[in-house]
């Protein structure tokens, strides 16, 4: 397949030029040197040919050979997706270190998919029917948590001749064909989709029902909507990974796609090491059941890390299309836009900021709009992708390019602290600084789950929060001591909230997924507990002597004391409260 | 070394352009990315150097002893046909070599058992193995709340002046493993020390201790020091490293690699890409940074099929105290966590002067707890974490209301501070703490403040351990 189409005549790190034909088109993939290294075609000028290398070009010399694939940069689609774990051009992990071992060797061709596995199809489409893009055409059980939907690839109408029977096949056997005006188009189960091309859908949908994350701070003040797209950046330690990984743990999406892009070796073997032990709390399978990795580490080849998030992208399109909520997580972007930026600096084109290309803000934006939430192209599934991109910005400073770029693109901005981080309030996400815009949207999603009060509960607590904040400038000028009471009461609550609802210990194995049904009974309590308090401490008893009730002490521990399963035992706190307030309040009238 | 005539490589006589640390080579055809080069002066003598970029007829050459002396006319350049390439060997311990690896204390060259490329190859994450081992370094600030694990990256950010090197140099002369791991860990214990740039009594002062501890013939020491070429040093940890590798993954040990100074490696790294003219990101250091360091720290951890692991305890003194300058922020996303030592606790004459809030060990929350350590270390930890942190805070409001004014638990706090400091924090630069005598005295400063102020631990803890020391 692969065809001579010129020669090496300049080699700096994975920027590479060629002399050759000037048949060869932007963005295809090329082959280099006698190790057919996988590179891809950035710039053409006259016979110059521009391309970034996927592997390591050490030893790269002029003169070497450069084939032509004639394809664009391609993922291969089809089962066997889940619970595999590629690097950043979709080449399996597992295969590459039984070919070469521990370390990862360059010049391994390796499918993404393993050709010869048989999967059980299951036609669900008689033959004769005109069929249209995204027409489910069988099924497939993938994993125990994920149906395979086979469907008719963008592109392909006409009339289905033949599906096959129920039985195995591999991805490589027919399973269909579809004829038109044009000739018979033979499917099978393996289909190919250019990464840098988004898959197209039918419409978009508003993104009104929540993600469910399971992380309080999160879910209660900063949901995040299927479909959506969420930041969160933060300085190194402050708890980014830890963050992704929570979600990509406890959410309510279908299917996970987690692209650490740049990161560090042994978080992925963490993740690979812990999800196939961990329950689905949603499904009760373990979660690897539906989880794809896309791992290519900070010490892996620079373009290959650059292509990664666009690998994850597209894995997650064809997830939705099938009609599954896919949230994707990509650990770090900023590695990613880093990716860009030596590139470009190697091809010595014009810096914008901090030597990051012009082209960064427009680069951010094509990978931040991928997450929708759609009508697919069958007219009747809807799917969505969910984009939670980390940001590691230089100094923990936000002012700088990726930070700021990526801040016009998402609507969910969940802005770690480093102040926070140290003092170990996790997660580190700050509740004054961060924001969701689809507070309003999710709203109906609380109603019709019985859960109304939760848009007023809010507001209410996060009004409490922001007065701490605003007391915490004067208590550092003259002392708590100095407050009125009633103004001692809001920090006593906002204490409560921080510690008591916003501190989420991720390795607590109580604390570390929160239902929304405890996460409302929670905050309710404390709500309570604040406007019971706040009665009595009108009457004229000091603050003291309620921040002294035993019921507090059981309010800052419910998180790790209640299970998800056993909510009603906040009753039981309420009971106690309200005895507790009942007899301080009859000391006081 | 294999001389490039040897293998049959390319040469040139006569330079295009030298600069700085640079030869440009014209005349050249089919020369490889990153392959070796020889140049050799008007004398005769050979410096080795690296092919930073290629063209169908020219080569830009690194010369890591730098060009001083070098002439247009006179200067020829072999090259060698393949990347850099050092031989490794068990015989390399116990031994001192220069930046690139060749012997500079009078010994004869270790003989190879392998021929290593010093760039190495990135580790597959399916091949890794999570690291789990505790390693007990007898330092409370450590092992109580930023626990060290065997396989680990961690780094330690300091500044000029503040004893990082004694605070090393204690962690490798008590490092032992806990109940954990295996009991053959102390015979299979090596160290590879890499100096970039530092002075020589620093050297001298390593050296010295890992004499004094009976370990300097377990040691590798691989040394640029400050009056050495710099460029040579963008090479030295790499060669270190390859030489871990080998003892790690190939002999099955358990290396233990200090790298020193991190800061002096980036400004080399920072010198040769101003001189190439590359697009600076921030304070002048090129954008890839990051990633020319990931190729260094990545290369730690334990694998699958070896029974050894690469600890790395890198060095780095950030530039003015500057938590956010580009060296040590770039080394913290990447290593698993960071020692960070504080001038002000220096100052008060805390030894060790770890500033406990901003260090971190990211690898701790998996090996600690009953079967590691203790089943109350990580409550006790984080809750040494939290109050730590609020007496920051009493701190600055006693400053400026003045203590007495303070409420009761609040000046209990500044008492738990002080004794934190002193007694946790502090110790001996020779006294080596068990895990049990850390987590004691953890609780014995905790008992200072009153039990209700205590919720991160279990009630159940509370009642086992408060107040008991
Ligand atoms: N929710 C949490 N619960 C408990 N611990 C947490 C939580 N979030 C973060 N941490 C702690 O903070 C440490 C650092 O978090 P994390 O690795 O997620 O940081 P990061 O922002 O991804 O850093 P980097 O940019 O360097 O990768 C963790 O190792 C863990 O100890
Ligand atoms: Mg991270």
């Amino acid at each position: 397949m692969s065809v001579l189409i010129g020669h090496v005549v300049w080699v700096n790190g994975p920027v590479v030029r060629a002399r050759g034909s000037e048949h060869v088109g932007l963005l295809e993939v090329v082959e280099v040197g006698d190790e057919h290294l996988v590179a891809e075609v950035i710039g053409l000028e006259g016979d110059v040919i521009t391309l970034q290398v996927y592997e390591e070009t050490s030893g790269l010399r002029p003169g070497a050979p450069v084939f032509g694939t004639g394809l664009p940069l391609s993922v291969e689609l089809g089962p066997g997706l889940v619970q595999s774990i590629f690097d950043g051009i979709q080449r399996p992990l597992p295969v590459l270190e039984m070919r070469s071992g521990t370390f990862l060797a360059k010049g391994i061709e390796a499918t993404a998919l393993y050709r010869k596995s048989k999967w059980s199809f299951t036609p669900q489409i008689e033959s004769g029917t005109d069929v249209r893009p995204g027409q489910l055409l069988g099924a497939v059980p993938e994993t125990p948590a994920i149906d395979h939907r086979v469907l008719v690839p963008p592109g392909i109408v006409g009339r289905l001749t033949w599906v096959a029977p129920a039985g195995e096949y591999t991805i490589e056997e027919p399973i269909a064909h579809v004829e038109n005006g044009s000739g018979t188009t033979v499917l099978t189960m393996l289909q190919r989709w250019p990464v840098r091309r988004p898959r197209p859908y039918h419409h978009r949908l508003p993104p009104t029902e929540m993600l469910v994350t399971g992380q309080r701070v999160l879910d209660t003040f900063f949901p995040l909507a299927k479909g959506g797209a969420a930041a969160i950046p933060g300085g190194f330690g402050a708890g980014k990974t830890v963050t992704q990984h929570q979600i990509a743990k406890w959410s309510d999406a279908d299917v996970i796609v987690y692209v650490g892009c740049g990161e560090r070796g042994n978080e992925m073997t963490d993740v690979l090491r812990e999800f196939p032990h961990l329950t689905d709390p949603h499904t009760n399978r373990p979660l690897m059941e539906r989880t794809i990795l896309i791992a290519n580490t900070s010490n892996m080849p620079v373009a290959a890390r650059e292509a990664s998030i666009y690998t994850g992208i597209t894995l997650a399109e064809y997830y939705r299309d099938m009609g599954y909520d896919v949230a994707l997580m990509a650990d770090s972007t900023s590695r990613w836009a880093e990716a860009l930026r030596e590139i470009s600096g190697r091809l010595e084109e014009m810096p914008a900021e901090e030597g990051y290309p012009a082209y960064l803000a427009a680069r951010l934006a094509e990978f931040y709009e991928r997450a929708g939430r759609v009508v697919t192209l069958n007219q009747e599934t809807t799917g969505s992708v969910t984009i939670i991109g980390a940001v590691s910005p230089q100094g923990a400073d936000f002012s700088e390019p990726v930070t700021q770029h990526t801040t016009r693109f998402i609507r969910c901005f969940w802005a770690l602290d480093k102040a926070l981080a140290s003092a170990r309030h996790f997660p580190a996400i700050n509740w004054l600084d961060s924001y969701s815009e689809y507070v309003d949207e999710v709203v109906p999603w609380w109603q019709d789950r019985g859960h109304g009060e939760w848009h007023r509960l809010r507001a209410h607590a996060l009004e409490i929060l922001q007065r701490e904040s605003r007391l915490q400038q004067v208590v550092k000028l003259v002392g708590p001591d100095a407050l009125p009471d009633d103004q001692r009461l809001v920090l006593e609550t906002a204490r409560l909230l921080r510690e008591g609802f916003l501190q989420q210990n991720a390795l607590d194995e109580i604390d570390s997924f929160t239902t929304i049904e405890k996460q409302i009974r929670m905050l309710s309590i404390i709500l309570r507990f604040h406007d019971r308090a706040a009665a009595i401490v009108a009457k004229g008893c000091p603050v003291v002597i309620v921040r002294r009730l035993p019921v507090v002490n059981t309010l800052l521990r419910m998180k790790t004391s209640v299970p998800n399963s056993q909510v009603d035992l906040i009753g039981e706190i309420e009971r106690s409260l309200d005895e507790e307030m009942d007899e301080l309040e009859s000391d006081y009238s | 070394m294999i001389s490039a005539s040897e293998r049959g490589g390319q040469e040139v006589v006569g330079a295009a352009r030298i600069e700085g640390p640079i030869v440009v080579v014209e005349g050249v055809t089919g020369i490889g990315y990153d392959e070796m080069a020889e140049v050799v002066d008007r004398q005769g003598r050979i410096r080795r150097g690296r092919v930073l970029e290629v063209g169908e007829r020219f080569a830009v050459v690194e010369v890591f002893a730098g060009t001083t002396g070098l002439t247009i006319a006179d200067t020829s350049v072999r090259f060698v046909g393949e990347p850099m390439r050092i031989p490794v060997s068990s015989e390399m311990l116990g031994r001192i070599v220069d930046g690139l690896g060749e012997p500079i204390d009078g010994g004869p060259a270790p003989l190879a058992e392998h021929w290593a490329d010093v760039n190495g190859q990135p580790i597959n994450p399916t091949a890794r193995v999570y690291p789990r081992d505790t390693i007990q370094t007898g330092i409370s600030a450590l092992d109580g709340m930023n626990t060290l694990v065997l396989g680990q990256k961690l780094p330690i950010f300091s500044g000029s002046g503040l004893p990082h090197d004694r605070l090393a140099a204690q962690i490798v002369r008590q490092a032992t493993l806990t109940h954990t791991g295996d009991a053959s860990y102390a015979k299979r214990f090596a160290i590879v020390f890499a100096a970039m740039g530092i002075k020589h009594d620093v050297a001298a002062f390593f050296r010295e201790s890992f004499t004094a501890g009976g370990a300097i013939s377990r040691v590798a020491m691989f040394l640029n020091l400050a009056d050495d070429p710099p460029i040579e040093r963008l090479v030295t940890p790499h060669t270190a490293l390859t030489l871990a590798e080998f003892l790690a993954f190939e002999r099955d040990m358990h290396v233990l690699v200090i790298l020193t100074d991190m800061t002096n490696y980036c400004e080399a790294l920072r010198q040769l890409s101003n001189i190439r003219g590359e697009v600076p990101s921030r304070k002048g250091y090129p954008g890839y940074l990051y990633s020319n360091l990931a190729m260094v720290y990545e290369r730690t951890g334990r694998v699958k099929g070896s029974r050894g692991s690469i600890t790395q305890i890198p060095i780095l003194t950030m530039p003015n105290d500057d938590i956010t300058h580009p060296v040590p922020d770039l080394t913290g996303y990447i290593t698993e966590g960071q020692i960070v030592l504080s001038r002000e606790m220096f100052q008060r004459g805390i030894y060790p002067p770890i500033a406990v809030l901003p260090s971190l060990s990211r690898l701790m929350k998996d090996s600690i707890g009953p079967e590691h350590t203790r089943a109350d270390h990580a409550s006790l930890a984080a809750q040494l974490y939290a109050a730590y942190a609020h007496v920051q805070d009493v701190r600055s409001l006693a400053s400026v209301i003045g203590e007495e004014e303070l409420a009761t638990a609040d000046q209990a706090y500044l008492r738990f501070g002080r004794a934190f400091e002193q007694e946790f924090v502090g110790q001996g630069p020779e006294e080596s703490r068990t895990i049990e005598q850390t987590l004691d005295i953890g609780w014995r400063a905790l008992s200072i403040l009153p039990r209700d102020e205590l919720t991160r631990v279990s009630e159940a803890e509370i009642n086992e351990h408060y107040g008991e020391h």
